[in-house]
């Protein structure tokens, strides 16, 4: 193992880190200035330049979750049991992200911050997911000896993104029976600078998310260290102050 | 397997019918729902005759999150567990015969809850084949998912409070398909329904076989 360094970051992140920032700031601009308003929606699409990124972020972390958790059962590796638990951190910020923005844009378009709506109504059932999975995972990294743990939470991540894909169909199926016509998000015939604007923004969250992840799997690999080498540093450390107490006797 | 799954449920029911657990907290509980729906709701308005078959469905989910800690509470009670591990019972045995028991307590509770709602909230009855076939596909998921989200949360100090937040989510279509199969039973227009009835199977099939074929490494290894 390398020595310790007082950060995760590294000069790979740090670039990363850099090129989200930067893409963010030409985010906002196309989002807020150079992109024309819709002729529906008005202004109010211009919150979709961030809504629609941070709901595909939200379900590609599911998909990550489930892919770390079925390698985890595999490999019963420790990286595959850090990425899962990283990933769901992630997309929970992610999905609560999306739930935010589509309730800020859902007032004016609505008139309602909430409706029943399918895709809200999955997206907060994934939520709730999500944080179900990161408690159990809490209660299995504190109970059990390491071979015992994660074997619970595995099977949960595991069948995390299947539920999530029965939970998304079932409710679209319920509720696209016997609703009036939904005011369609986008325009089908999107183009030209919008379009361009909606593909930034899934490129620039794509970013972020990606260095989010790594950060977050990196604080995740130090707490497993912390776990491992923790107890023995500590009875070095006081056999060391008694050495020197003994000493000084 | 089946064999084993028949020894299973078969010691689980009995268990079930000398405690009275189910008879004198699950049955009355589920009764109690009915009753605090009703308080809820204004039951002079007809509010709960249209939404009798949604509020079947939730009773009944609330009574099987009891049952299924129930089911895995009697396993933890004198080493239990690891007399089901030393049995040399098939693991999908096992896992068939504990959600096969669930479901025979489901049943009765959806017996006691369908004389309640026709009692209490003045539903008729309509469309009988698709309220049966949806009771037996709804009832099969519920006890296929819930044993299998049961047997995680086994064990845990805090499983009372962790099942739901698992489970219900995991849940929500079957409490979807079985609402709209039931609304359209009895609302007359049964061929509405069928299309959820065949969810609510495939839901049942899917988390049968998952089950089946994970339970093993789930009661050796957690």
């Amino acid at each position: 193992m390398s020595a310790p360094r007082p950060t995760t970051g590294s000069p790979a992140t740090r670039l990363l880190g850099g090129l989200s920032l930067a893409g963010l700031v030409l985010l906002l601009g196309y989002a807020l200035w150079w992109s024309p308003a819709d002729v529906v929606q008005k202004d109010s699409v211009r919150i979709m330049y961030v809504h629609v990124p941070t709901a595909i972020m939200a379900f590609t972390a599911c998909g990550i979750t489930t892919l770390a958790s079925a390698m985890w059962l595999r490999r019963r590796s420790e990286g595959w049991w850090v990425l899962g638990g990283a990933a769901a951190e992630v997309g929970i910020v992610f999905t609560a992200a999306c739930l935010v923005t589509g309730s800020i844009w859902g007032r004016p378009t609505w008139g309602t911050y909430w409706d029943w709506d399918p895709r809200i109504t999955s997206t907060t059932l994934l939520f709730i997911m999500l944080v179900g999975y990161l408690a159990l995972r809490r209660i299995d990294n504190e109970s059990g000896n390491a071979a015992q743990r994660g074997m619970r939470a595995a099977i949960v991540g595991l069948l995390l993104f299947p539920n999530v894909m029965i939970v998304h169909y079932s409710v679209d199926w319920w509720r696209s029976l016997h609703q009036t016509a939904t005011i369609t998000r986008l325009d089908p015939s999107i183009e030209g600078t919008m379009l361009f604007t909606l593909m930034l923004g899934i490129a620039v969250f794509g970013l972020v998310f990606a260095w989010m992840l790594i950060h977050r799997f990196r604080v995740g690999w130090l707490e497993e260290r912390v776990g491992a080498t923790g107890l023995d540093a500590a009875l070095l450390e006081r056999r060391a102050e008694a050495g020197v107490a003994g000493g000084a006797r | 397997m089946f064999r084993d799954a028949g020894l299973v449920a078969g010691k689980d029911l009995r268990i079930e019918l000398r405690s009275r657990v189910t008879l004198q907290q699950v049955l009355p509980f589920a009764v109690l729902v009915l009753i605090l729906f009703g308080v809820a709701l204004d039951p002079d308005r007809g509010i709960l005759t249209r939404a009798s078959a949604g509020l079947f469905w939730v009773a009944v989910l609330f009574c099987a999150l009891l049952a299924i800690q129930r089911a895995f509470t009697i396993e933890a009670a004198d080493g239990g567990r690891d007399a089901l591990r030393l049995s040399g019972l098939e693991p999908g045995g096992i896992f068939l015969g504990k959600a096969m028991a669930i479901a025979a307590q489901l049943t009765a509770v959806e017996a006691l809850l369908a004389v309640g709602v026709v009692i209490m909230y003045g539903t008729e009855v309509t469309g009988v084949p698709l309220l049966v076939a949806t009771c037996v596909a709804a009832t099969a998921g519920m006890a296929a998912a819930g044993t299998l989200y049961g047997v995680l949360a086994a064990g845990l100090r805090v499983r009372e409070t962790l099942l739901p937040i698992l489970l219900l989510p995991v849940l929500s279509p079957v409490l979807i398909g079985a609402t709209k199969a039931f609304e359209a039973a009895l609302g007359g227009v049964a061929a509405d329904g069928w299309p959820w009835c065949g969810l609510l199977l495939t839901f049942a099939l899917l988390y049968l076989t998952f089950g089946t074929l994970a339970f093993g490494t789930l009661l050796e290894e957690s």
